[in-house]
């Protein structure tokens, strides 16, 4: 195979890929959003116990984690601004790092481990078992039932975690500000507070939502194309990990690229 | 006779009639299957009668699960027809056989029980999801279900908890809720003891005497079949060679629907040399 018919079958692989994710997340997304004013229903019990899953259950691991970032964060922050004798900014940047990036980000790369490759596993193991077959032959959509409480739950956990995620940042960079810069932790949680916009945190929250969307559609399309036996769900696991993260990485730069020419000056 | 045996040679399901919906349960016209460019059934036709058991037969490899696939919609047909309650279910749009399979029910091979729900919860889902039965009326009728499968009291019992035996009941008891009027089975013997697989057999005919459904069922056990079956389909290779009665298919001299009869294997598998020389790749030594 050429070079250029290896490009040319990579982007079609590419186009038709997110194009499967876009019929799930419009399948998913009719059945949360449009389905319930046609007197359908949306499975709520299925939902509340996809937020457990997805987002209570984590708080620990999320809680953790963001703490370190945060303090690595100061210490890093720290390590330049101590020599301009500028180490009040460290809770600022914190903060910024935090809202804006790091707190969503590092949510995102949490719930792809514990969640995205469930869902995935769940799926594919279901595929594999002829499940997602007796769905259709009981005239059930799967993309409706499987999908669809499991993109409401992550639409409404990952803003929750991510908000979470930036108080345990701010945190643990105060735990560096109390110890090492001067402040008490009142004064860092001033300082933080003057210098965070709502703009700051409104930017990670929306991209902790395109995130959800992003991280259940891969995770759940990845489970429907598993193929024949139980290696399958392996793969389709690991799968749905890679391509999530890369995903969610190149839709932070889209939007943090829109949020960084939309800013004005 | 109603249906005759096919001529030894060619295919015969591409010579039937037009589509024209009939009094048949299911009504199949020069149906063709294709997975990328291979097609799997060559374009075949049979009718189904109301209120009889069809048994579909056929080796490995031969379309028998394609068939019954499509039959119940997890495949689209290439073309050809497919006539259910006098509608043409090939044709129709997702919504349209979504309808049309609420009165259908699917017995799948391992059982596809929801191994997240209790076996009363997945005898009950096509009930809270189709219709608007409060709780209390579900519960009876999920206990009434399960009563006529064998399995009374078991609706809190995990599906990993069953036996293989009990995990296809509770599939048919599933497959029941919604009161069909076709029932479909794949494979319910395999997998299974003789003695399970014969009570299995019973509680098929004890459905079809109570309920008087269409069944169909796709096997390739055969003492099972000639046990419940009033018609049989013997499929091979894409084509129907054989569809008649029991009783016709029996007295087949078709040399196909003998081999498979009989049990006879295929020849080139049989013969030891060729068999050899397909793993070695060289010709053995002739054993005197």
């Amino acid at each position: 195979m050429s070079v250029t018919q290896s490009v040319g079958s990579g982007t079609i692989n590419a186009v038709a890929y997110v194009g499967r994710l876009a019929k799930i997340t419009a399948g998913a997304g009719r059945a949360v959003f449009v389905e319930p004013f046609r007197g359908g229903k949306v499975r709520y019990g299925a939902s509340m116990h996809q937020a457990m899953a997805v987002g209570v259950e984590a708080l620990p691991i999320i809680s953790l984690i963001s703490f370190f970032v945060g303090l690595i964060l100061a210490l890093q922050g720290a390590y330049e601004l101590r020599k301009l004798g500028a180490l009040q900014i460290v809770a600022g940047a914190v903060a910024i790092s935090m809202s804006r990036e790091l707190g969503p980000l590092m949510t995102a790369i949490v719930v792809i481990g514990r969640s995205g490759s469930a869902f995935a596993a769940e799926i594919g193991t279901m595929k594999v078992n002829e499940e997602i077959d007796a769905l259709e032959t009981m005239a059930l959509e799967p993309v409706h039932f499987l999908v669809a409480p499991k993109f409401l739950a992550m639409i409404l956990m990952m803003p929750c975690l991510t908000t979470w995620s930036d108080f345990m940042g701010v945190l643990g960079g105060s735990l560096f500000g109390v110890t090492n810069a001067g402040f008490t932790l009142g004064t860092y949680m001033q300082a933080t507070l003057d210098n965070l916009h709502t703009r700051d945190i409104m930017t990670g929250l929306i991209k902790s939502v395109m995130f959800a969307v992003v991280i259940t559609a891969v995770g759940c399309s990845e489970g429907f194309s598993t193929g024949l036996g139980s290696e399958q769900v392996g793969r389709s696991t690991t799968s749905a990990v890679v391509n999530s993260i890369f995903m969610v990485i190149m839709v932070d730069l889209i939007f943090t690229a829109i949020f960084y020419f939309t800013a004005g000056q | 006779m109603t249906t005759s045996l096919t001529p030894p040679k060619g295919p015969t399901g591409t010579t039937a009639p037009p589509a024209k919906p009939g009094p048949a349960a299911i009504s199949v016209r020069d149906l063709r299957v294709k997975y990328g460019d291979r097609e799997i059934l060559h374009g075949i036709s049979f009718d189904i009668p109301e209120g009889e058991t069809q048994v579909i037969l056929g080796g490995s490899g031969s379309g028998k699960s394609t068939l019954l696939r499509t039959l119940v919609g997890l495949e689209r047909p290439s073309s050809g027809e497919i006539w259910i309650q006098g509608k043409n279910f090939a044709a129709m749009t997702e919504e349209e056989r979504n309808e049309i399979r609420k009165k259908m029910g699917m017995s799948f091979q391992g059982g596809a029980l929801f191994g997240s729900m209790t076996v009363g919860e997945n005898v009950s889902l096509p009930l809270r999801e189709h219709t608007q039965l409060d709780q209390s009326t579900i519960e009876i009728v999920v206990r009434l279900k399960l009563d006529q499968v064998g399995l009374s009291g078991f609706e809190n019992y995990m599906p990993a908890q069953l036996s293989g035996g009990m995990k296809k009941r509770a599939a048919i008891a599933r497959a029941l809720s919604m009161d069909p009027s076709i029932l479909f089975f794949d494979e319910p013997s395999a997998g299974l003891d003789p003695i399970v697989a014969a009570g299995l057999d019973e509680l098929i005919l004890k459905l079809k005497k109570a309920f008087r459904m269409t069944i169909v069922v796709v096997t390739h056990e055969l003492a099972s079949a000639f046990l419940i079956a009033d018609r049989m389909i013997l499929i091979d290779k894409g084509y129907i060679v054989a569809n008649g009665t029991t009783a016709e298919l029996q007295a087949s001299t078709h040399p196909r629907v003998r081999q498979f009869l009989d049990r006879v294997p295929e020849p080139e598998i049989s013969e030891e040399m060729d068999y050899l020389q397909m793993l070695t790749g060289e010709t053995p030594p002739i054993r005197r």
